[in-house]
């Protein structure tokens, strides 16, 4: 184990809290998701570190439980599109044929509607629970790494190694598993710390137009949603949750980052 | 060392250059090796200089340094290099920027990868010279037309409009020499510039490539890993192996009286003695065997009929896109053929890859040229070789392991190695892995493609021994695919010679190699280089047709 990076280091702390806050929520948060304590924009004080939002309730109690919601859901979406991305990508490169065909063409017609309108489509018919949500943003998603993981397996699939695993006589699965997926997990180690943060800009966004986590449930979108008006006036709540999905984008990108040059570096990985 | 230098002033002496460079191990910390130390050397104008060496003896390093140029972080840290009297180590990018490409030039190994696909050749070939306003465009095309001619290409009034993927790899090699030439350098450094060519398309190209330089006078670095190839060539000799100066002398002294070890051993190498053995009920029979690629419209074998008896070995002889490999595949079940078939042990082999049994797949295996890609980057030497012990016999826990172990001492590598991963292996260490996996199935039959290509002379030497002697223990059979004749003398029992996916020359090997030979099996055998003086001129006198490739 060599050191670890600073840089590593930092994204690993900040990583880490939010996480932590997250999992923990209902002991770390002061007060209740949902309860209204004060009045509507408490400037920050020794009893609201936060402050207030727009109908009184505690807003770092909000930002923990709603940062809870949103981690949740933009993981969950992340570990959904990856598996179903990675297993379709890969069999469709060792498959190839018509198997192949019919995955990328039809991967081509889902991307070639953005996503967010067809998120939009789908979940203004379907009712907006957290499932639905989850399972809508990870088959969206598993579109992108569904292309990234058939390009990593094509090249590796034309490898004398896994022709010699063919020859003699390995069944699909144990070639998709053991012979391509170590060594195409480098780039897709990377792709992931970049989706699971666009993943949590996604669910903001519909969340921020309302048809993503629904009220009183908290998330950081909706936070965004519910306290926009106080902007006018001078009042910040509505840039706090703005100000941690910016930190928690960047410090999982250097925890991938790190991961990723700690992978690509192992002895018989590729050189670079 | 003898003293080569005449009275007049070198035209480059290079005097105890030091070359290092940076290495970063993976989770160490960076280290300082040397990758030259102490060579020193001078090429008088007109002359040629053969540096010789294996692979990672420094040969392209101290060609480059020629130049002042060192590859990806590699520095010249000590002596000098004299270009035509001046130092040149530590002078500026300015100056080097006028000298590269105008007095020094260079000629790469991979042509094909060297050219710009998007450009037409003649753009490319004239491009330096332009660049250092040493002709007019006029000018600079008219010499480069004539350079062509004295090469040897087809239509050289016109081939410089032709893009580099239409025309052909022997064809492409002798561009870039053009290209080197065409400024009137002082000193072409040419880097292995026939080792990826076909062994009937590399005399031409040698051949050329003498010519140009004889007529032009020029001085020239030859870089090569055949003694062979650079005995027909050069004047002097410089024997290289880990970054130090072997030996230094003319050609005839190296060739004929070396006197170190080392030399002793590249000059005699392939000394393997085989007596080939008397056919028997054959283990493999591929009968009236037609295949083609899906998509295409020609066949890139036609009637293939040849058969090996168990024990022995068929060597399938023929240059690139005599549809060798692709009777292998056609035998593995990766490419079923269009008609005939094929016979194993007595079975009819099913066409196809997915109807085969697991006998079927265990008995016959295979060993690829390249070890690198054929082994999982990500898996030990252990799980490589263990993973057909489980897949194929259910072994596990202490059996494996005995196995295993018998395994590695079979191919006479220690337990140590159990636990490295292919990255940490030499090349013929890999190769000798690879071995060990075909034979943990309990093969019947061996398909080896091109297994010594990639290696050095002295590697692929041991690696043939290795097979030999494995094949006298375990009564395997080999398919052995090459286009190295030298190989085919060593080890075969009965050789086919593949032209155009056709068997032309089939038999015993006593009989495919004496005469009378039909014309193409001529070229071929002749094309071998042979370690004497004056090879090169006789054979190009005498042969009878010009290679497929050409």
């Amino acid at each position: 184990m060599t050191r670890i990076p600073l840089s590593a280091l930092i994204g690993l702390t900040f990583t880490g809290a939010y996480f932590f806050c997250a999992i923990f929520a209902a002991w770390i948060a002061p007060y209740g998701m949902a309860e209204a304590i004060g009045d509507s924009w408490e400037p920050w004080s020794q009893a609201h570190w936060l402050g207030t939002d727009s109908i009184g309730r505690d807003l770092l109690s909000r930002m923990i439980w709603g940062g809870q919601t949103t981690i949740f859901v933009a993981a969950a979406a992340t570990v959904l599109s990856f598996s179903l991305g990675t297993i379709l990508g890969f069999t469709a490169a060792v498959r190839g044929g018509w198997v192949d065909q019919l995955l990328s063409r039809g991967v081509d017609l889902m991307m070639s509607i953005p996503s967010l309108i067809s998120a939009l489509v789908v979940l203004s018919v379907l009712p907006t629970t957290l499932p639905v949500l989850i399972l809508v943003m990870g088959i969206l998603d598993s579109t992108r790494v569904f292309r990234l993981s058939r390009a990593v397996a094509v090249d590796i699939t034309v490898m004398d190694y896994v022709e010699a695993a063919r020859l003699r006589g390995e069944k699909q699965g144990w070639i998709i598993l053991r012979e391509i997926l170590p060594n195409a997990l480098s780039p897709l180690v990377a792709e992931m710390g970049l989706r699971f943060i666009f993943a949590v800009l996604f669910i903001s966004t519909l969340s921020f137009l309302g048809l993503g986590v629904q009220p009183p449930m908290a998330d950081w979108g909706g936070i965004v949603k519910e306290n926009k008006e106080g902007i006018v006036y001078g009042i910040p709540a509505a840039l706090i949750p703005a100000f941690a999905i910016a930190t928690l984008a960047i410090s999982v990108n250097l925890v991938a980052d790190w991961i990723l040059n700690r992978t690509a570096s192992l002895k018989g990985g590729r050189s670079a | 060392m003898p003293d080569l230098a005449t009275n007049a002033t070198p035209m480059l002496d290079i005097r105890h250059l030091r070359i290092e460079a940076t290495s970063f191990p993976p989770g160490e910390a960076p280290r300082n090796v040397v990758l030259v130390d102490e060579v020193s050397v001078s090429v008088q104008k007109g002359k040629v200089l053969g540096l010789i060496g294996e692979s990672g003896a420094g040969k392209s390093t101290i060609g480059l340094s020629s130049m002042s140029y060192g590859r990806g972080g590699v520095r010249l840290t000590g002596g000098e290099v004299l270009l035509n009297g001046r130092d040149i180590r530590q002078a500026d990018g300015a100056a080097l920027r006028v000298l590269r490409g105008k007095e020094v030039t260079y000629v790469a190994q991979s042509a094909a990868a060297a050219f710009n696909p998007a450009k037409r050749l003649m753009e490319q070939v004239i491009e330096t010279t332009l660049h250092h306003r040493v002709m007019t465009r006029a000018e600079a095309e008219k010499r480069a037309i004539e350079l062509f001619k004295k090469l040897g290409l087809p239509n050289p009034e016109t081939i410089g409009n032709r893009y580099p993927h239409q025309v052909s790899g022997g064809q492409l090699q002798r561009v870039m020499t053009a290209m080197a030439l065409c400024p009137k350098p002082d000193l072409v450094v040419f880097d292995e510039p026939t080792t990826a060519l076909d062994v009937t398309t590399q005399i031409d190209v040698l051949a050329a490539i003498k010519d140009a330089i004889r007529d032009t006078g020029v001085a020239a670095l030859y870089i090569t890993h055949d003694l062979a190839v650079v005995a027909q060539i050069a004047d002097n000799i410089l024997v290289l192996r880990h970054g130090k100066a072997v030996e230094y002398g003319t050609t005839d002294q190296i060739i004929n009286h070396p006197q170190q070890a080392y030399t002793q051993a590249l000059v005699s190498v392939r000394s393997i003695d085989h007596n080939e053995k008397l056919a028997t009920t054959p283990i493999l029979q591929v009968a009236s065997v037609t295949a083609r690629y899906r998509g295409t419209n020609f066949d890139v074998l036609k009637d293939v009929t040849v058969d090996l008896s168990p024990g022995q070995t068929l060597a399938v002889v023929g240059e690139s896109g005599s549809g060798k490999s692709t009777l292998a595949r056609a035998i593995t079940g990766l490419l079923p053929p269009r008609a005939g078939e094929i016979r194993f042990d007595g079975r009819v082999l099913s066409a196809d890859l997915a109807n085969r049994t697991k006998d079927d797949l265990r008995e016959l295996q295979m060993i690829y040229q390249m070890a690198d890609t054929a082994m999982n980057p990500r898996q030990t030497v252990a799980s490589i070789i263990g993973r057909p012990l489980e897949f194929y016999f259910g072994l596990s826990g202490e059996a494996k392991r005995v196995r295993l172990q018998e395994l590695m001492d079979q191919i006479e590598m220690g337990a140590g190695f159990a636990d490295r991963y292919p990255a940490e292996l030499s090349g013929g260490q890999k190769q000798r892995v690879c071995i060990a996996r075909a034979l943990a199935a309990k093969p019947k039959l061996i398909i080896c493609d091109e297994v010594t290509s990639a290696l050095d002379p002295l590697v692929a030497d041991g690696i043939l021994k290795l097979l030999l002697d494995l094949q006298a223990r375990e009564g395997v059979a080999y398919l052995f695919i090459t286009h190295d004749l030298a190989t085919v003398r060593a080890i075969a029992d009965r050789i086919a010679v593949m032209y155009k996916g056709q068997v032309v020359r089939y038999g015993q090997k006593s009989d495919v190699l004496s005469p009378p030979f039909d014309d193409y099996t001529d070229l071929l055998l002749s094309s071998v280089p042979e370690m004497k003086l004056g090879w090169l001129e006789q054979v190009i006198k005498s042969r009878k047709m010009e290679s497929a490739g050409n």
